[in-house]
């Protein structure tokens, strides 16, 4: 037995290395890591790309998702990360494996893992009830500074991306907005549309079955462009039609939710050189593209250099308002 | 009516050649699983979630509400012949059931059993047609404070009218409660409890607990007891069960009370225990000849059947309407549905209308599939109890482990199911309730969710939870019911003070 891995061994060194990058392939059933509960945003996420693998047959091993939700994903990334070297794992999540370990001690950190591509961007815009009187980003800054301190923010989770545009949108405005965590962005969506609370900076998916009923309606959102044009989501506006918030005169100037694939530390090269290829060929499958128009995310595959690039940016981002906020894990 | 169009399209759903599978599978399941002392329908629910998950949520709620139908008759089948109630709130049907049975008249018991049951059953399935309308418009009028209320009145309901002592079920209310609050802290974003164990990171899950719970814990405890089984045989003869069902209708009166009782302690999440003991205990009250009770009146049996079963049925509507089981088992299927991705609340009416009606046609169908079923396997589950303890006992433990195992396929949590059969143990031998701990655990942290975001809402102020008629009114109730033990006594030792003080002045 021993004879023939050294045998294996010395053939594996003597094939020419090009062939040995475009040969690597899993050899048993991929398993995909997904970082937040069934039914949520990157439970969607993880089924879109085994969608679009299956159906354009991109890899010959089945694939099984695993549903790792606890501890606002971290359970899902400790798993990942424990499997080090194993390249038949593969974990979604978003900014929260790098935003996770800066407010909590959850025994992982991003650079125990390998990013393979960030995927798609999920937008943040201010909503409010239906029927509330206020019509633009203009009457919200209004409404808020008249509601002096008593303005009350809906969002999902603490301490992550929806508490933080509240802080910045306090500095935007010059003022104090009472932010109530709830578990998901499903939940605050039924108390605002219940008129409990006076706003919340949902994505689009979460409110998208609220708006259409007139329960609650977007304001703007936070990117530098419109959203890209599509069908009409109500019976008069599309995604399209929300302005941006900073061209309504709030100074925020790009705020999205980056939704990110990556493989456990410490993967041979080849294996993180076959995922990258994979994924950036189910973005250009028809099956990706309904996804992402359909979810009313931002389509832009970062790989590489890009992708260390942007998290290095987002991660420095977050790490200044925790620092401010004093919400650093010591 | 909203509700007939709403059943009817619920019917629908429910009536096809697949979920009628499901049911009868449901149902036998359940029936195998009631028969069993070491089994329970909660840990019967808690072994058939993990092969839900495959499953679209109506199938997979229709196959474990017609499980929990299952093993509520089949505990009844067990009290009666063996003086074994398979299930705890069958614990009084053996009062006047076993009795019969000796006497030579099981058959006509398990008649009475099966059918007061299903009209408990059947009756509380009405009151939820009936009341799930109304509860869907209720959906915006709860904000955190509400929410908060409702769970303070589900855990002074199990404080104050709970079978067990007040002081006992705190405590187990109390270890369910620090137990969720293990893991991510929704309102602070920080981890709790967890002393560095990327293990308990995820927090404890309740199904694990469960398992160990009630599976290892009550196994431990059966090994203990020294099984006799004195089983008496039964024959389901039609001709008997024709007669028993021609008599009937003359217990109307206790059938109707008994139901009402059901339903009462299953909206207000008494559970069905509860129910048929207090149902039991009023129709002694209330009975012609108090004398024949303890020795085979058949309102023994009709009463806690008939209560046990509409508590059983209405308790799944304050899961689906309110999110607060009114049962361990409705406790364990709530687990399940948020695992499915249903968030039960008020909302779940509005957006989630074909599993809502889904469920409740099924049940109309189910408890009437369970009904004939149970009549014809009753003599062949029976027979299992013949089988030695030794081959069944070690069954039941592996199938406990290997459910551990599928929760999240962590090695820790076969460590951690272990612990809770111990725990379950003691608690079974300490007169502990379960029951509380389990509760507090499912809605433990929501509870504490909920009461902060009503503080951070309204600026700290206890206020808050009377700051509207309703979430006011249902914090009331809650403290009246919470404080009833003492009131209550309070009470009669005022009555007695005034009776003795006209004595006295007489002297």
């Amino acid at each position: 037995m021993k004879r023939l891995a050294y045998l294996a061994a010395a053939a594996v060194a003597l094939l020419p290395a090009p062939v040995a990058l475009a040969e690597w392939k899993p050899s048993k059933a991929v398993e995909f890591v997904v970082t937040a509960g069934a039914g949520g945003g990157t439970d969607i996420f993880a089924r879109a790309v085994q969608a679009a693998v299956q159906k354009n047959n991109l890899m010959s091993q089945p694939i099984i998702v695993t549903i790792k939700g606890g501890g606002s994903g971290a359970e899902g990334y400790v798993y990942t990360k424990s499997a080090e070297g194993d390249p038949h794992k593969l974990v979604f999540g978003t900014h929260n494996m790098y935003v996770l370990p800066l407010a909590a001690k959850v025994a992982f950190t991003h650079r125990d893992l390998t990013p393979i591509a960030a995927m798609v961007f999920d937008e943040f815009m201010i909503w409010v009830k239906g029927d509330s009187p206020i019509k633009d980003a203009k009457g919200f800054v209004e409404a808020v500074k008249a509601k002096g301190g008593q303005w009350k923010m809906a969002g999902a989770q603490s301490k992550d991306s929806d508490e933080l545009i509240t802080k910045l949108l306090d500095k935007a405005i010059g003022t104090k907005i009472i932010y109530v965590p709830y578990k998901s962005g499903g939940e605050a969506d039924v108390q605002l549309s219940g008129g409990h609370l006076d706003s919340h900076v949902n994505n689009p998916a979460e409110s998208v079955g609220n708006w259409k009923a007139g329960k609650v309606r977007p304001l703007c959102v936070f990117n530098r462009e419109p959203l890209a044009a599509g069908p009409k989501v109500t019976e008069t506006q599309a995604w399209s039609d929300i302005p941006t918030c900073r061209s309504q005169g709030i100074a925020i100037d790009q705020f999205q939710q980056p939704r990110i694939a990556s493989l456990p530390g410490k993967v041979p090269a080849e294996a993180v050189a076959f995922y990258q290829d994979l994924l950036r060929k189910v973005a250009e499958t028809p099956e990706w593209k309904e996804y992402v128009a359909r979810t009313a995310q931002s389509g832009r595959v970062l790989i590489g250099g890009d992708l260390t690039k942007f998290i290095d940016g987002d991660y420095a981002r977050f790490q200044a308002v925790f620092k401010e906020e004093g919400w650093l894990v010591q | 009516m909203d509700n007939i169009g709403d059943l009817l399209h619920g019917f629908q759903v429910a009536l096809t050649g697949y979920h009628l599978t499901l049911m009868v599978v449901g149902v036998l399941f359940g029936i195998l699983v009631g028969v069993l002392p070491g089994l329970g329908a909660p840990n019967g629910v808690t072994l058939l979630i993990p092969l839900t998950f495959t499953m679209d949520p109506v199938s997979a709620i229709i196959l474990l509400a017609s499980m929990y139908w299952g093993a509520l008759f089949g505990g009844s089948t067990t009290s009666i012949l063996f003086n074994i109630p398979g299930e705890p709130s069958s614990v009084a049907t053996t009062f006047d059931g076993h009795p019969m049975a000796k006497q030579g008249r099981a058959t006509e018991a398990l008649s009475y059993a099966f059918l007061s049951a299903a009209f408990g059953a059947l009756f509380g399935v009405v009151v939820i047609t009936l009341l799930a309308g109304p509860a869907a418009s209720f959906a915006h009028k709860f904000s955190s404070p509400e929410y908060f209320a409702v769970y303070f009145l589900a855990f002074a309901c199990f404080v104050g009218l709970g079978g067990a002592s007040p002081f006992k079920t705190l405590v187990s209310a109390g270890m369910g409660f620090s137990l969720a609050s293990v893991g991510m802290d929704t309102i602070s974003g920080s981890l709790r409890l967890t002393y560095g164990l990327p293990d308990l990171i995820k927090g404890v899950s309740f199904l694990v607990a469960v398992i160990g719970l009630f599976g290892i814990g009550e196994l431990i405890a059966t090994m203990e007891e020294r099984l006799e089984f004195r089983g008496v045989r039964a024959r389901v003869s039609p001709r008997d069960v024709l007669k028993t069902i021609a008599a009937l209708p003359s217990y109307w009166v206790v059938l109707v009370r008994s139901s009402l009782v059901g339903c009462w302690m299953g909206i207000t999440p008494g559970g069905p225990t509860a129910a048929s003991f207090m149902s039991y205990g009023l129709a002694r009250r209330f009975a012609p000849r108090t004398g024949e009770f303890g020795k085979g009146a058949p309102e023994g049996v009709i009463a806690p059947e008939a209560a046990d079963h509409s508590a059983g049925t209405s308790a799944m509507l304050p899961m689906l309407a309110l999110g607060i089981p009114g049962s361990a088992t409705a406790a364990v299927m709530m687990g399940g549905l948020m695992i499915w991705g249903l968030h039960p609340g008020p909302m779940l009416f509005v957006d989630q209308k074909s599993f809502v009606w889904g469920l409740i046609a099924s049940m109309y169908v189910a408890n009437v599939v369970a009904v004939v079923l149970v009549l014809f396997t009753v003599p062949l589950f029976a027979a299992i109890l013949r089988i030695p303890f030794a081959i069944i006992a070690p069954m039941i433990v592996v199938v406990c482990f290997v459910s551990a195992w599928t929760v999240s396929s962590s090695p820790f949590d076969l460590w951690l199911a272990f612990m809770f059969g111990l725990i379950g143990y003691l608690f079974k031998k300490c007169n502990y309730p379960i029951a509380p701990m389990v509760l507090a655990m499912v809605i433990g942290d929501k509870a504490e969710d909920a009461f902060r975001q009503s503080m951070i809402i309204h600026g700290g102020s206890l206020g808050a939870f009377w700051s509207n008629w309703l979430c006011g009114t249902i914090m009331t109730l809650g403290f009246v019911l919470l404080l009833w033990p003492l009131l209550s006594s309070l009470m009669r030792r005022i009555s007695k003070a005034v009776v003795a003080r006209p004595l006295r002045a007489g002297d």
